[in-house]
């Protein structure tokens, strides 16, 4: 794995908004196949790092590699053109459309046929929306409205919909936030089986220290922009200062008691 | 020189009330988050009322006395408006809000003529400013020096109330983040109302102050809030400053204009406008606006294509119509067809607004568009009717080419007020370009062709295309572009993240959109023979907007609906009563207030209720356990 080229390296990454600095600096890489978790208390500035890694904010400062090409000032949608999925802290879904036709809409984009004024897109990529869904478990909800779904299902929902490009980095931001113990040990694990599975690159982010654990081959943790610490799972949880930040947040690696905080 | 300084000083005179004005609206909608479509209508009561005081009381005291008690009194008819109305809609989205207030203006038009009757009026001249001022030979009155001094002393005391007071103070703040204020601890009501209040008050003395430069009559309203929706979009909504800055760039605009294009010196505000919008979106002291708000409680049902069933009683339904001529009349026909052609414009807007969540103030521009193009090919290249019936809609289509470009950068109540400007801009094109457009008399004779001169031919000619025009749309809200449309109006950013162009696309739906409203207007010239600007004008843009709205925004077939009762009743009630916008105008005020679904939607919810719910199949079925 050491010697895989990187999937994605990111280098002094830098963002400010007016007067809050909210990243500092971050450099990191991500190997095909790796699991990335990077972890920080509220308002660290992850959500903010995954946003200037899809293009949906721009970097003050800094470069990104996506799978050798320089994407730091691209748009949402070429970056994702090159096979990046990405699921959201608060879910993004499309609350008007079905379960399965959340799906076909991304797989319609990535057959690049939505200028297609004609054919009906309810039967558009049946089989494939199925498949998607069947791969997350959620085969008996294709025909649900989207608009109803428990907030947990959404969360497996975005999840196939990232899959749907066929991506070879997965961003997920807050993947389980929201979800029952189970759920969240179940996801995680569907999410690195799919990943060893097809070699994709994931970095996650997540307050929930029992999944981090479990899953992540290798932890970065950011604190007021800036990352403190980085390095595998052992060596994390020994580092004394990610330990000071987290007991003085108050934050014992569990955050449970955050679920209603981000629903 | 001397005659351009003259000109400026003109310009920046004018600026003053429209100052006036546009500040109102920047500090309700910096409170409120309301655009206050009938800040026009205030601003008209305060030039009536204004009138009749200073009519009955006369010497400087009657005039000046009159001028403040005007405003305060528009100001309390404000304070009555925001309790009664305005209370029930804060939360409800943009859309409904816009519509309410326009509801509002047309009853306030009625109700003017009512009371002060119909001819323009004439004002006296103010009490100490009556004469003029020697300029090197030209005359500048000495009212408009008042004027343009008055600007920046009311910008001034805006200032200082907003700096110096507690009131002030919590204005600010509340502008700032709502939520915080009512933390706060403040009565959040008695805010809002005094804002309100206030906002009034300016727009009334801005009317007020007009009576000696201008007659007073009962189409200022839709005039002035053109140019403050301009104001604004340039300045920055909620920004006072920038109203400040805009309205003078406006009237000197307007002033210089008829100077480099005589004809159509609306030209040029437009190309401010566009380069300013280019420039900065949110005008050049605004800020961007969040996400535009959809109201809870709106049903979120997945939209489905009609079944075998559904599509049967549309066939049945088309059939039925068809066979009107067998019975019905001339004039049945004739309202047939304009009913029919109604359809096609209600529709269009429909794909747009609720398909793509572009609610456009100006959609009429496109109906418009589309009836001048038929009327030049047909006056003017001699075409015969079925070229020009295919030809025509290509000028609303060019029109929403470049109109939609712009619009589109922006969205909700900047989408709304820059799609009505850009109609008003056409609007002035079409009013003063006489020479090509015939103005105000418009384009004559243009007569269908023997085969569809007939009301029954022609009335089939309509029902047919409108038909045709329904089932491709509905085919289109179904098809990958119509999902991809709806993906960017239900999450922008889910739709950004898996490679849809929203732009691209909406600028797509703008010009679909525009065209299909073009191929209304192509009838519709035909129908009534003739064109002439009102088919640009804001109340048609507006009548289609509530087609829609009647007719259910969140559901797929409400435009046909709304569009047929809609058109019906007001065709009923111009035949039958005078005051036709009075009544219309509270039907808009009630169905945005007591049915916000629509029929439509109103009907869907009846019939889920009837229908007991499927059980959701594999309820059960988890993570790792899925088969
Ligand atoms: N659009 C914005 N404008 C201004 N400040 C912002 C914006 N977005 C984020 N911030 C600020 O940047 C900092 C980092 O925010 P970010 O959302 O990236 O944190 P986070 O690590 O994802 O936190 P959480 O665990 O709560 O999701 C915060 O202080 C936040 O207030
Ligand atoms: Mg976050």
């Amino acid at each position: 794995m050491s010697t895989a080229p990187n999937l994605l390296s990111v280098v002094d990454l830098d963002k400010s908004y007016g007067g809050v600095h909210a990243v500092r600096g971050v450099s990191f890489a991500l190997k095909a196949g790796e699991i990335l978790a990077l972890i920080g208390p509220n308002g660290a500035g992850k959500s903010t790092c995954f946003d200037m890694l899809n293009g949906q904010t721009t970097p003050s400062a800094g470069r990104i590699n996506l799978l050798g090409q320089d994407t730091t000032y691209k748009k949402p949608r070429e970056i994702w053109r090159l096979g990046v999925g990405r699921t959201f802290q608060i879910t993004a879904t499309f609350p008007t459309m079905t379960v399965r036709e959340n799906i076909q809409v991304a797989l319609a984009s990535y057959g690049r046929r939505l200028f297609n004024f004609w054919a009906s897109m309810p039967r558009l990529a049946q089989q494939e929306a199925r498949d998607l869904l069947e791969r997350v478990g959620m085969a008996g909800y294709a025909e649900r409205p989207c608009g109803e779904l428990a907030y947990g299902d959404l969360k497996r929902l975005e999840l196939a919909i990232a899959l749907a490009n066929q991506p070879k980095l997965l961003l997920m931001d807050e993947p389980t936030a929201g979800m029952a113990p189970r759920e969240r040990i179940e996801l995680m694990r569907l999410t690195a089986s799919i990943a060893r599975e097809k070699s994709i690159g994931v970095l996650f982010t997540e307050h929930d220290m029992d999944v981090v654990f479990e899953h992540a081959d290798r932890i970065l943790v950011l604190n007021r922009g800036t990352l403190i610490a980085e390095g595998s799972p052992q060596d994390v949880r020994r580092n004394p200062e990610v330990r000071a930040i987290y007991l003085g947040e108050g934050l014992v690696y569990d955050a449970r008691h955050r679920e209603g905080q981000s629903a | 020189m001397a005659f351009y300084v003259v000109q400026f000083l003109t310009g920046l005179a004018s600026a003053a009330s429209l100052f006036l004005v546009a500040s109102g609206l920047s500090i309700i909608f910096g409170v409120t988050r309301i655009v206050n479509f009938a800040h026009g209508a205030f601003y008209m009561l305060g030039a009536y009322v204004a009138f009749t005081l200073t009519e009955r009381f006369s010497g400087a005291i009657g005039f000046w006395g009159g001028v403040v008690a005007a405003a305060l009194i528009v100001a309390a008819l404000g304070v009555l408006v925001e309790m009664v109305l305005l209370r029930r809609i804060y939360h409800a989205p943009e859309l409904f809000q816009l519509l309410a207030t326009f509801g509002l203006t047309l009853m306030v038009e009625d109700l003017v003529v009512l009371i002060w009757g119909p001819s323009d009026l004439l004002g006296r001249r103010a009490p100490g400013f009556k004469g003029a001022v020697d300029f090197f030979g030209q005359n500048v009155p000495s009212y408009d020096l008042f004027l343009i001094g008055l600007g920046p002393v009311v910008l001034g005391a805006l200032w200082l109330i907003f700096q110096r007071t507690r009131w002030g103070v919590l204005v600010r703040a509340a502008t700032q983040d709502r939520d915080m204020v009512a933390a706060l601890g403040v009565n959040q009501k008695w805010l809002f109302t005094s804002v309100f209040a206030l906002g009034v008050f300016l727009a009334a003395v801005g009317g007020a102050l007009q009576i000696p430069r201008d007659a007073v009559h009962h189409a200022m309203d839709l005039r002035i809030i053109v140019d403050v929706f301009v104001v604004v979009v340039i300045g920055g909504l909620g920004s006072i400053i920038g109203a400040f800055v805009a309205a003078v760039l406006v009237s000197e605009l307007n002033a210089f204009g008829i100077l480099i294009f005589p004809k159509i010196s609306i030209i040029l505000l437009f190309l401010v406008m566009a380069a300013v919008l280019i420039v900065r979106p949110w005008g050049l002291f605004g800020k961007p606006e969040v996400t535009a708000r959809r109201t809870p409680g709106l049903t979120v049902n997945p939209w489905r294509p009609l079944s075998s069933k559904g599509r049967l009683a549309a066939v049945t339904a088309l059939l039925l119509a068809a066979t009107l001529p067998l019975f019905a009349g001339n004039y049945a026909l004739t309202v047939g067809s304009e009913i029919a052609i109604f359809v096609i414009f209600a529709a269009s807007l429909h794909f747009m607004m609720s398909v793509g969540g572009l609610a456009s103030f100006g959609h009429a521009a496109y109906f418009g568009l589309g009836a001048y193009g038929v009327a030049f090919l047909a006056k003017m290249a001699g075409l015969p009717m079925i070229t020009c019936l295919l030809l025509g809609p290509a000028l609303a289509l060019a029109g929403a080419a470049l109109f939609g470009f712009f619009a589109v950068q922006l969205s909700g109540v900047y989408f709304a007020m820059l799609t009505l400007a850009f109609a008003q801009i056409v609007w002035s094109i079409a009013f003063q370009w006489v020479e090509v457009t015939g103005g105000d008399n418009g384009i004559l004779g243009v007569w269908p062709e023997k085969w569809a001169a007939s009301p029954s031919h022609f009335y089939w000619l309509a029902i047919g295309v409108a038909a045709l025009a329904v089932a491709v749309l509905r085919n289109i809200v179904f098809s990958p572009f119509g999902y991809a449309l709806r993906a960017t109006r239900d999450s922008p950013r889910r739709s950004d993240a898996i490679g849809i162009d929203g732009k691209l696309i909406q600028w797509t739906a703008f010009v679909i959109a525009g065209t299909f409203a073009g191929i209304a207007g192509a009838l519709f010239a035909y129908l009534k023979g003739s064109v002439f600007p009102d088919s640009l004008g804001i109340s048609l843009s507006v009548d289609a907007l509530v087609m829609v709205l009647l007719g259910g925004v969140e559901t797929v077939s409400g435009a046909v609906v709304g569009a047929i009762v809609y058109k019906a009743l007001s065709i009923f009630l111009v035949s039958q009563t005078d005051l036709s916008k009075l009544i219309l105008g509270g039907v808009i005020v009630l169905v945005v207030i007591a049915l916000p679904k629509g029929i439509v939607g109103v009907l869907e919810t009846i019939r889920q209720r009837r229908r007991p719910r499927p059980e959701p199949p594999l309820l059960a079925s988890r993570i790792g356990t899925a088969e």
